[in-house]
């Protein structure tokens, strides 16, 4: 009696745990295959640096989208940009993304999201709600160049490239807006005998440096120049395209970018050029923000001035084509899109854009399709110059690989302070086009 | 006691729960990325079988070379540190010290228990060159040198990585290292003085030796720990400038999370388990030796 007694006591912990451990298994596996049923909330996953959106939505959540809220109820989480795409794999591997999501870094992990199906068309979704006219077409043809002619996200950002410069800097010196390189050059180098850093530049993050290879190629070979790259049809290797390189790697020879460029964060390199310590500072229109803010803009934002990265000489691209892109772009989770999900993506449209504008003056994809007023004279600008504008390109990476962007980005400090050559770089990032 | 020991139902029940945890969260991801060497994918394009493309692979991929030969540069470099300073503090407790190394002891110890990233963003603003000059370059420049870019190159970045990993570890070597120490017998030490050995050749020729197992388990330690590396320099330097200082770690991560190519990155850790395993057979069979000639 005792003997089988004590060891069915015995055995509990064993059947304990395995009764936990199952319990564990069928809970992960219960959440997956729920979320792909219809969804009860419209949750978004957003990259916790960007908090533009959110804000925006929960204002559109308490107004114009009240009714929308209440049949499905936003919920927004947040995760580090760094780390989203490894949680977006990872939540697509158990089929649970949610409602909408942060797209992921670079439109690579985009297309392949959306050959595995999680990714709406939006082209189809908006146009069966009657709403495809509330998305600006500029808006509409980045996105398509960004990922294979699908309009595959939605553009709660829409922005424009180019220099941003200290006005009072230029006129001290006594120079005229640059309009082609070597006129740039010339700029800085005037600026440089000034004793004032002729660009602010974050090497730490990569991309404000590698733009400028990108753009400069733009310039020089044409809109379609990393396209013949992505296609196979060029390599980065060829000689005019480690021009480019050469062209940015000589402005950080001569010590344009000032010292310690590597480690200059975005935050310290946009706050050189808000406090005059830099005359000059290559940056998205998302900038706007803290130009137009008194309190980080020390230069004052009447001292401010845009213009478009420079002409090449003898080159085939135009200095009207401004870069654009559309920030870290969100898109709608296939899976789960239904009715309720589309009412919400109509009521986005229609009134994203003017919102948006009205309380943040951030320009979005979405046309403004109530008047926004007293919007600053910086953002009206800026404005006119994208609805002005016919044609855009892209950057550097766009259609790189995640693995080609990464060396590209983190190689280009290297490439402005010489520590490795622009035939070295251009080598790096081809070798990762090329596996 | 023995009775309990004796039953194999009474053996299976103490260790089952164990081995069934052990075995679902150690042994089944360990086989289960072993098998995805040989595929290609991940979770969202889903897994192609490719037999050994991987491997062919990384015998031909230069950042996988770059990466393993830093990984073992780094290895030696402060495994010898970590060690070496770290058995000279132990000695400087024991016999210079003595009694009164316990405050010493608890300062040099207190480096181990900071978080890394806490140690990592104190060494970056140590060495810091932009927006401000850190302390290091003030002090350059107060000689009259220039600012050096201390994470502008590699090899740069390497000895900070270095001068860091071993500073923050010299004071649990020091601790383990001295545990072996002052365990040896006073009367043996005495001895030895007596037939005329002083200072170094004390060192040399006895403490050595005697203190020799807890040498190893040192080392043994610190190789593996060292090769393994990820959180310190993820936090100081992040792999670069360039991928300059990325270890087979960082590169694996890389691979799988960030790239999306979970098979490759299965194939960069089995690399690493496979350089992990050779050091540790390597450190061990020299170690069977060298006691029992002792």
């Amino acid at each position: 009696m005792t003997r089988p007694m004590r060891r069915r006591a015995a055995l509990v912990p064993i059947v304990a745990s395995a009764g936990a451990l199952a319990l564990l298994l069928t809970g992960c596996g219960g959440g997956g295959g729920g979320a792909s049923s219809a969804a009860t909330q419209f949750t978004y996953l957003i990259n916790s640096e960007n908090t533009t959106i959110p804000g925006q939505l929960t204002a559109l959540a308490d107004d114009q989208c009240k009714a929308e809220n209440t049949a499905l109820p936003l919920k927004v989480e947040t995760v580090p940009q760094t780390n989203l795409d490894q949680k977006l794999q990872l939540l697509a591997g158990q089929n649970s993304l949610p409602v909408m999501y942060a797209a992921g870094n670079a439109p690579d992990l985009t297309k392949t999201l959306d050959k595995s199906g999680n990714v709406v068309d939006f082209e189809k979704a908006l146009t069966d709600l009657g709403a495809i006219d509330d998305i600006e077409p500029a808006a509409v043809s980045t996105i398509k160049a960004l990922y294979g002619g699908k309009f595959n996200v939605l553009p709660y950002q829409y922005n424009i490239e180019g220099i941003w410069y200290n006005k009072q800097i230029f006129a001290d010196a006594g120079i005229e807006v640059p309009q082609t390189w070597d006129e740039l050059v010339a700029a800085a180098d005037t600026i440089s005998k000034t004793g004032v850093t002729p660009f602010a530049a974050s090497g730490e993050q990569g991309w404000p440096l590698t733009r400028l290879v990108g753009d400069y190629l733009f310039r020089d070979l044409g809109p379609d120049a990393l396209q013949k790259v992505a296609d196979g049809d060029a390599k980065l290797t060829d000689p005019e395209y480690v021009k480019a390189a050469a062209a940015v790697a000589d402005l950080g020879a001569k010590g344009y970018f000032g010292q310690g460029v590597g480690s200059i964060d975005y935050d310290t390199a946009a706050q050189q050029f808000l406090t005059g310590k830099a005359a000059m500072f290559y940056m998205g229109s998302w900038i706007l923000d803290s130009m137009n803010n008194p309190d980080a803009n020390k230069i004052g934002s009447d001292n401010v001035g845009f213009m478009p990265f420079p002409a090449v000489d003898g080159g085939k691209g135009s200095i009207d084509e401004y870069p654009a892109n559309v920030g870290l772009p969100s898109t709608l989770n296939a899976k789960v899109y239904d009715d309720k999900v589309g009412a919400w993506l109509g009521c986005i449209a229609e009134n994203y854009g003017s919102a948006a504008l009205q309380s943040e003056g951030s320009i979005s994809g979405f046309k403004a399709n109530t008047e926004v007023t007293g919007v600053a004279p910086l953002t009206q600008e800026i404005q006119t110059t994208i609805s002005k504008s016919t044609s855009s390109v892209l950057w550097f990476e766009a259609l790189f690989s995640t693995k080609a962007t990464t060396t590209s980005q983190t190689n280009a400090a290297q490439l402005v302070t010489g520590a490795i050559s622009p035939e070295d770089f251009m080598k790096l990032v081809q070798a990762d086009l090329d596996n | 006691m023995k009775h309990v020991l004796g039953d194999k139902r009474a053996i299976a029940i103490l260790l089952g729960p164990a081995l069934l945890v052990y075995t679902l969260v150690m042994l089944v991801p360990v086989i289960w990325s072993l098998g995805y060497t040989v595929f290609e994918g991940n979770a969202i394009t889903g897994f192609t079988f490719v037999g050994f493309d991987n491997f062919v692979r990384a015998a031909g991929d230069p950042k996988v070379w770059d990466a393993v030969l830093f990984t073992i540069k780094y290895a030696v470099v402060v495994t010898v540190g970590q060690v070496f300073m770290g058995y000279l503090m132990s000695l400087l407790y024991v016999f210079v010290l003595k009694r009164s190394s316990g405050i010493i002891r608890t300062l040099v110890f207190f480096p181990v228990v900071l978080p890394t990233v806490a140690v990592a963003l104190l060494f970056q603003k140590m060495f810091e060159v932009a927006p401000t000059t850190g302390i290091v370059n003030t002090v350059i420049n107060a000689f009259g040198g220039d600012s050096v870019d201390w994470f502008g190159s590699g090899a740069n970045a390497f000895l900070i990585i270095a001068i860091m990993d071993i500073w923050r570890s010299i004071g649990f070597y020091g601790v383990l290292l001295y545990a072996g120490i002052v365990e040896i017998p006073e009367d043996t030490l005495e001895s030895a003085r007596l037939d005329g050995a002083t200072g170094w050749s004390l060192v040399l020729h006895i403490v050595i030796p005697l203190s020799l197992p807890v040498l190893l388990s040192a080392i043994i330690f610190s190789v593996n720990g060292t090769l393994k590396v990820f959180d310190s320099i993820i936090a100081l330097t992040n792999g670069g400038p360039g991928n300059s200082t990325s270890p087979l770690t960082l590169y694996m991560f890389q691979t799988s999370f960030s790239y999306g190519e979970y098979g490759y990155g299965s194939t960069i850790a089995l690399l690493l388990t496979i350089i992990c395993l050779i050091v540790t057979v390597f450190i061990f069979r020299s170690s069977r030796r060298d006691l029992t000639k002792a």
